[in-house]
Formats: structure tokens, C-alpha cells, sequence
């Protein structure tokens, strides 16, 4: 901030307590009286004017002083940075380099194992499942489970491929699955088609002209993601729609929303927030979940 | 003052009898959707998957309907009431009051739709749309002119402390909504604030804390320096201690605001000063706290059959606990632990259930009769029913946030050796789940005793006026 509004800040602050000390002051001095003022008012309401009491007055002062005290030693007035230089960003490094250090030595412990390796290690996986609940947690859920939208982790189904290098390559630099909005690109009764076939994949019971009109559709608008045999294609985290896995649930009503409106599925790139050994341990744990 | 050789003046009561029901009505509004959203914590689907029913969209109405609906209507009686009676002349524009009282109402009504409807700036306490922003500040202007008029034009020669709280009230508010409210409308319900980044936050924080102290502070000491002296029949212990923490309270509120922004963007600096000056803020808060009760000493006896002077002690009580704990939670190392836990709600609802709510109800309960030229009200064992409800529910609703904002916090801050957070965010929700519990349980218990209220008011103004309703209880003053 430029000198003058420093100034103003220090000026204003500084008139402010002087202010609230002489109001204290100039009303605690002088004759102290218990009579009444000698106003009333609405018939009955009066008023004593007995003295400001002492602990009340030495409260006061005592706050005054306070702060007096703490703008000297921490930032506040202005420019004036305080007696110990203190500041939250200096504050931040300083926990952080703490916990780094201690962080280095546990990592340090598994050296150069990669996430296969790690898998089988209980230190390890206590170290992931930490991270994996501090960071994780919050969509896949504490059990790894998943939710409408979030992966099961558990199940060995993946969109995107299970190896521990696919694994930590979906955490490092996250995912983006996008199933575009198909609604306006076929008539009613195609879509209905549509939905069963995808919904009865190997049901045999499907009426066969609902499952060719249904196939149809399909290969002009589906299959170029999905595969022509429906079990999808991991390089684009398109699903495979063949098995009973389902992202964005299974039902009819679930599938036909999902082919009308469309979906965008985000994991976050996880690159700048964890570490390289913390992204190794957390691919650990959860290639271990189903391995 | 009122001398028997002057003419009575002619008081304009219908519009504090509007105000005075409309109270105990949006009491019981506001104080129910507050139980719906404690439910809805405990129980999610609660919301039946209706957005409009979400508790992202309830939860400002509640606050908008406790706040405004309810304090802004007890504050807009009373004041009209003792403005009156210690001016010794009628209103100034009786007219434009009624403007006051029709134009507050709409913008409540507007608010009851908006709001569940998405409709928002996304400031709290000031997420009403501009056209709803453009009403309130049209009402407020009229309200001031109404009040300084009255003043202006007052018979008796000093003007009445309870006037300089309710007046400094007006002012503030005033200034606060229409600075923090600047906004860039780009459509009839869609506007962008005039600020942006930091400084958005800063102006929020300087409106948002000053609406604690001046509606929710100031406004209610005016209240309490008229109907405590009132109902105990005693005089204002101090007028030289009025003077004093009326002008350090008023002065060092404003510098308050930087303390709901602790470890953010806001500069150390600010932070520094937001801390220091909410310390300062103990003595003067306590001011008014020590006025009141020492006003009652003397009077002690009186709380034994006066369940109204009871209401008004445990509001001055609650009071000076919330202006302690506030002061204690703007240090920086005590907010790292309370800050964004349920603690924050607690010393909110003691400062809301225990000193606003309480106090705005002794003082209607001290009107009513008046208002509707009755002995006293109909059942005094209902009032001292509803004041256990009222203390009851208070208590259980803010030692439970206390003990599980306390808990929230420690658990956040609990860290293994790796760095890793020792709980996830679900675990901390599953150990606050029995508090959540016992919250909604002191919430309901408050909102029965604004049911025994609407109860009894109704009975009070519906009975028939002849003196012989029987009661044991003295009559009033």
C-alpha cells in the first residue's frame, strides 16, 4: 500500500483508541453523584448517573493496552510489518517444511517400489488409505466404493485400463469422460429402441425387431466410443455396456437420460496438490482394493 | 414531564400494533424453518429431493425471516412505541409509518418466494435481489424520516437513551445495506456486485458484522433501555455509563468485520486490526449489559412473580455471554480452531435465541396488554411457560454446538505424521451426528414456547376488555 494510505491506516487507527480513551476519561473524572439526572420521561423513567464501575474501567483500558501491544509485535499498522516480522504466508512455510521433512523420511523408507510392489506393503497401504481418505474420499467415498457419477474403485472394472501405471497416470493428470447429448439425433421410437437394446445387452429375452432397430442406431452414433460389440474402449474411458457395471445407473430411465442429456464425468488432475511418492502410495492402495 | 395542565398527545398505535403481531407471527415462520433445516442436517432426505425445499435455499430464509422478519418487526414496534411515548407527541408522518409497516411486509413476502426459488446475490444475511434490495432501502429512508421527524418535533427536552440506540440503529443500517447491496443488475432477478475478490469479501464482512451490531446489538439495547426500566419500575443505573458505551459501541463496532476473514486473502494487516478492535469491543458491549442488570438490582424480588422481568434478565444474561465469547473467538489462535465449525453457530444462537428473541418477547409481552388497552395479559403462568421453554431450548441448542464445534475443530486440525489428515470429513459429520440431534430437540422446544405466545396473545387482545378477567398476578404499571 502506498505511504499515504499507510499513513491513513496508522492515523485513523491510532485517533481511534486515543478517542475510545478519552471518552473512558473525561467521563470517569468529576462529580460522581447517585441523585438522578432529573429527566423523566413517559411519566416514570428516570435515571441515576452512579460512577462507571472501576473493574469495567480497568477493563477497558486493559484491551487498549492490548492492542497497543500486539500492533507493535504483529502486522497491522499500515506499512509497519510489527517487532517479529510475523506473517501467515512465513507462518504457512514454516508448518509446511515441518511436515515435509518428517514426510521425507517415511517416504524415504519405500525407495524406489512402484505401485505393484507397494501394494503389498501394510505401511504402505496405511500411508495410502490416509491419503486416499484425506483426498479421495470426499467422491469415491470412504469405502472406495463410488457413487451416481464416481468409479467404484473396488470391483477391478476400470474405464480408463487397472494397470498401477494407468492407475497413477488417471490420479497424476485426472480425466475428463464426456458422453455427448445424443437427444436431438433421433425420433422418439428409436430412442426407446435404443435404450432397451442397451439396457437387455445379452438379455435374450429382447424382442429381436426392438434389438435390430435398437442396433441400428447404435452403430451409426454409439460405436465409434463404445465398440461395435458395446464393451467400450479404455484409451477414450468410454464404458464397456455390456456388463452390469454402471456409472450413471443401469435402469431405463437412468440410460435414457444419459443419451438425451449426455454426461461429464471430471476427475481432477492431482499433479499439483500431492506429491509424486503420494500419488505412488495412493495408486497403491487402491490397486490393492481389488487385487 | 406529563403534567396534568398538558394536553395528552395523541399516539399512533395501529402500526405498532401491526408490527407487535406480525412478531409473534414471523417468529414462529422463521423459528420453524430453522427446526425444518436442523432436521434436514440430521436427516438429508428430508428435503425430498425438491430444490426448492434444499437447505441451500431454506437456510437464508431462515435467517432472513429470524432477522429481519421477526427482530426488524419487534425493532420497528418498539421503537414506534418509545419513540412516541418519550418524544411525548404522536408520529411524524403516521402515514408514512403505515408505508413502513405495508412496505416491510412485502419485502418479507418477497424473500419467502425468492429465496426457495434460487434467487440470490449469495451475500449473507443480504442475498435478496436488487428490486427487493431498491424496496428495503426506500422503506428504511421513510422508517428513518418517521423516527428523526418524531424526534424532531418531540416534547420533552432531552432526548431518551433508548433513542440514541434505536436512532444510531437506523443510521447504520442504513449505510450498510445500501454500500454493501451496490450491485450491476443484468436482469430482473440476477445482479453482480459492484466489488470484486478481497474487497468483496471485506465490504461483506464489514456489512455482516455490523448487522450483528447495529440490528441485532444496538437496535435490541434500545429496546432493553426503555422496557427494562419499564417493567421494573426502577431508574437506568447509569447515565454516565450509557454515554460512554453508547459512543465506544457505536465507533468500534465498524472495525470489527476482518475477523469472519481470519487466514484468508484479507491482508495480515487487516486480520491484525479486525482482532484487536473486536477485543476493544468487550467493555462497550458490556456496558449496556451492566446498565441493565443493575438497573433491575433492587428489583430482584420482582423476578419471583414477574415471568417478563425473568425473559429480560436472562436476555441481558445471554447477552454479555455472546459479547465475551465473540471478542474471545476473534483472536486469531482461538478462531483457527472455532472458525467454519458449528461453534460459530452456537455463539450465533446465543446472541439470537438467548439475547434478541428473549428480549424482543419480555418487550411485547409488555406491550400487548397496552397496545390493546388490557389489564395485563391473558395467562401470566403462559409466559412463565413459555420463558423455561424459551431458556430450556436455548441452552440445549448452544451447548451442543458448542461441544460439537469444539469436537469439529480438533478433529480437523489432527494430523499424522505423514501430514495426512487423521479423520475425513465424514468421520467429523458421524461424531457431530448426536449433537445435530440434541440442537433440533432445543429448537423445537424453543418454537413451542413462540406457539404458547401466539396462544396467548391471541387470548389477550380477543378477550373481552371489562376488568374482571381474573389473573393472580399484579396488575402492570
Amino acid at each position: 500500500m502506498s505511504a499515504f494510505w499507510s499513513w491513513f491506516v496508522i492515523a485513523i487507527t491510532v485517533m481511534s483508541m486515543i478517542g475510545a480513551l478519552w471518552l473512558l476519561f473525561s467521563n470517569a473524572k468529576g462529580k460522581m453523584t447517585t441523585e438522578d439526572t432529573g429527566h423523566v420521561w413517559d411519566g416514570d423513567l428516570r435515571e441515576y448517573n452512579n460512577p462507571l464501575p472501576r473493574w469495567w474501567l480497568n477493563l477497558f483500558v486493559l484491551t487498549v493496552v492490548f492492542a497497543v501491544v500486539y500492533l507493535a509485535v504483529y502486522p497491522g499498522l499500515g506499512n509497519f510489518g510489527g517487532q517479529f516480522g510475523w506473517t501467515s504466508d512465513k507462518q504457512l512455510q514454516e508448518r509446511l517444511e515441518k511436515v515435509e521433512a518428517k514426510r521425507e523420511a517415511i517416504f524415504a523408507q519405500f525407495g524406489d517400489q512402484g505401485p505393484a510392489e507397494l501394494s503389498k506393503n501394510p505401511a504402505a497401504l496405511s500411508l495410502g488409505k490416509d491419503v486416499f481418505l484425506n483426498n479421495c474420499a470426499g467422491c469415491h467415498g470412504a469405502d472406495a466404493k463410488g457413487a451416481i457419477g464416481f468409479p467404484n474403485l473396488t470391483d477391478n472394472d476400470w474405464l480408463y485400463g487397472g494397470s498401477p501405471e494407468t492407475i497413477v497416470a488417471s490420479i497424476t493428470n485426472g480425466r475428463t469422460g464426456i458422453m455427448p447429448p445424443l437427444g436431438a439425433t433421433m425420433d422418439k421410437d428409436t430412442l426407446e429402441a435404443l435404450v432397451k437394446t442397451v439396457a437387455h445387452w445379452g438379455d435374450p429375452s429382447l424382442d429381436p425387431a426392438v434389438r435390430e432397430k435398437g442396433m441400428a442406431q447404435f452403430n451409426t452414433t454409439c460405436m465409434a466410443c463404445h465398440g461395435p460389440d458395446g464393451k467400450g474402449n479404455p484409451m477414450l474411458g468410454a464404458p464397456n455396456l455390456t456388463d452390469n457395471v454402471w456409472l450413471y445407473g443401469g435402469t431405463t430411465d437412468r440410460i435414457r437420460q444419459t443419451l438425451v442429456n449426455g454426461r461429464q464425468g471430471k476427475m481432477p488432475a492431482h499433479q499439483p496438490l500431492l506429491s509424486k511418492d503420494e500419488i505412488k502410495v495412493v495408486a497403491a492402495y487402491v490397486y490393492s482394493l481389488s487385487h | 414531564m406529563s403534567t396534568t395542565t398538558a394536553p395528552a398527545p395523541v399516539y399512533h398505535d395501529t402500526v405498532v400494533r401491526q408490527f407487535a403481531v406480525m412478531t409473534v407471527v414471523w417468529g414462529i415462520v422463521g423459528m420453524l424453518v430453522g427446526v425444518i433445516i436442523a432436521a434436514q442436517l440430521m436427516f438429508p432426505a428430508l428435503n425430498f429431493d425438491i430444490p426448492y425445499l434444499t437447505f441451500s435455499r431454506l437456510r437464508p430464509l431462515h435467517t432472513n425471516a429470524v432477522i429481519f422478519a421477526f427482530g426488524g418487526s419487534a425493532l420497528f414496534a418498539t421503537s414506534y412505541w418509545v419513540v412516541q411515548r418519550t418524544s411525548q407527541v404522536g408520529l411524524f408522518l403516521p402515514k408514512l409509518a403505515s408505508f413502513t409497516f405495508w412496505g416491510w411486509q412485502v419485502v418479507i413476502v418477497s424473500a419467502a418466494i425468492t429465496l426457495p426459488l434460487g434467487i440470490t446475490q449469495s451475500k449473507e444475511y443480504a442475498e435478496l435481489e436488487w428490486p427487493i434490495d431498491l424496496l428495503i432501502a426506500a422503506v428504511w429512508v421513510a422508517y428513518a424520516v418517521v423516527f428523526f421527524g418524531t424526534i424532531a418535533v418531540r416534547k420533552a427536552s432531552h432526548i431518551y437513551v433508548a433513542n440514541w440506540f434505536y436512532g444510531a440503529f437506523i443510521i447504520a443500517v442504513a449505510v450498510l445495506h445500501i454500500v454493501n447491496s451496490a450491485a450491476i443488475p443484468v436482469s430482473l432477478t440476477k445482479s453482480y456486485s459492484a466489488y470484486s475478490g478481497a474487497v468483496d469479501a471485506m465490504v461483506q464482512w464489514w456489512y455482516g458484522h455490523n448487522a450483528v451490531g447495529f440490528f441485532l446489538t444496538a437496535g435490541f439495547l434500545g429496546m432493553m433501555y426503555y422496557f427494562v426500566p419499564k417493567q421494573a419500575g426502577r431508574p437506568i443505573y447509569s447515565y454516565r455509563l450509557s454515554v460512554v458505551h453508547f459512543w465506544a459501541l457505536i465507533s468500534i463496532y465498524m472495525w470489527a468485520g476482518p475477523h469472519h476473514l481470519h487466514y484468508t486473502a484479507l491482508p495480515d494487516w487487516v486480520q491484525s486490526l479486525g482482532m484487536v478492535f473486536s477485543l476493544i469491543l468487550l467493555a462497550p458491549s458490556w456496558g449496556g449489559m451492566i446498565n441493565g442488570i443493575m438497573t433491575l438490582s433492587g428489583a430482584w424480588h420482582k423476578l419471583r412473580d414477574d415471568p417478563i422481568l425473568k425473559f429480560m434478565i436472562v436476555s441481558l444474561s445471554f447477552y454479555g455471554m455472546s459479547t465475551f465469547e465473540g471478542p474471545m473467538m476473534s483472536i486469531k489462535t482461538v478462531n483457527a480452531l472455532s472458525h467454519y465449525t458449528d461453534w460459530t453457530i452456537g455463539h450465533v444462537h446465543s446472541g439470537a435465541l438467548g439475547w434478541v428473541a428473549m428480549i424482543s418477547i419480555g418487550s411485547i409481552y409488555v406491550l400487548i396488554p397496552r397496545l390493546w388497552n388490557k389489564p395485563q395479559m391473558y395467562s401470566i403462568p403462559a409466559i412463565n411457560l413459555h420463558f423455561w421453554l424459551s431458556t430450556i431450548g436455548t441452552v440445549l441448542y448452544i451447548t451442543a454446538m458448542w461441544i460439537a464445534g469444539v469436537m469439529q475443530g480438533l478433529m480437523w486440525r489432527a494430523v499424522e505424521d505423514d501430514g495426512t489428515l487423521t479423520y475425513s470429513f465424514i468421520e467429523s459429520l458421524k461424531a457431530t451426528y448426536p449433537y445435530y440431534g440434541v440442537r433440533l430437540f432445543g429448537g423445537v422446544v424453543f418454537l413451542s414456547g413462540m406457539l404458547v405466545m401466539a396462544w396467548n396473545v391471541w387470548k389477550t387482545i380477543a378477550t373481552p376488555t371489562p376488568q374482571s378477567v381474573a389473573n393472580t398476578a399484579e396488575a402492570s404499571a
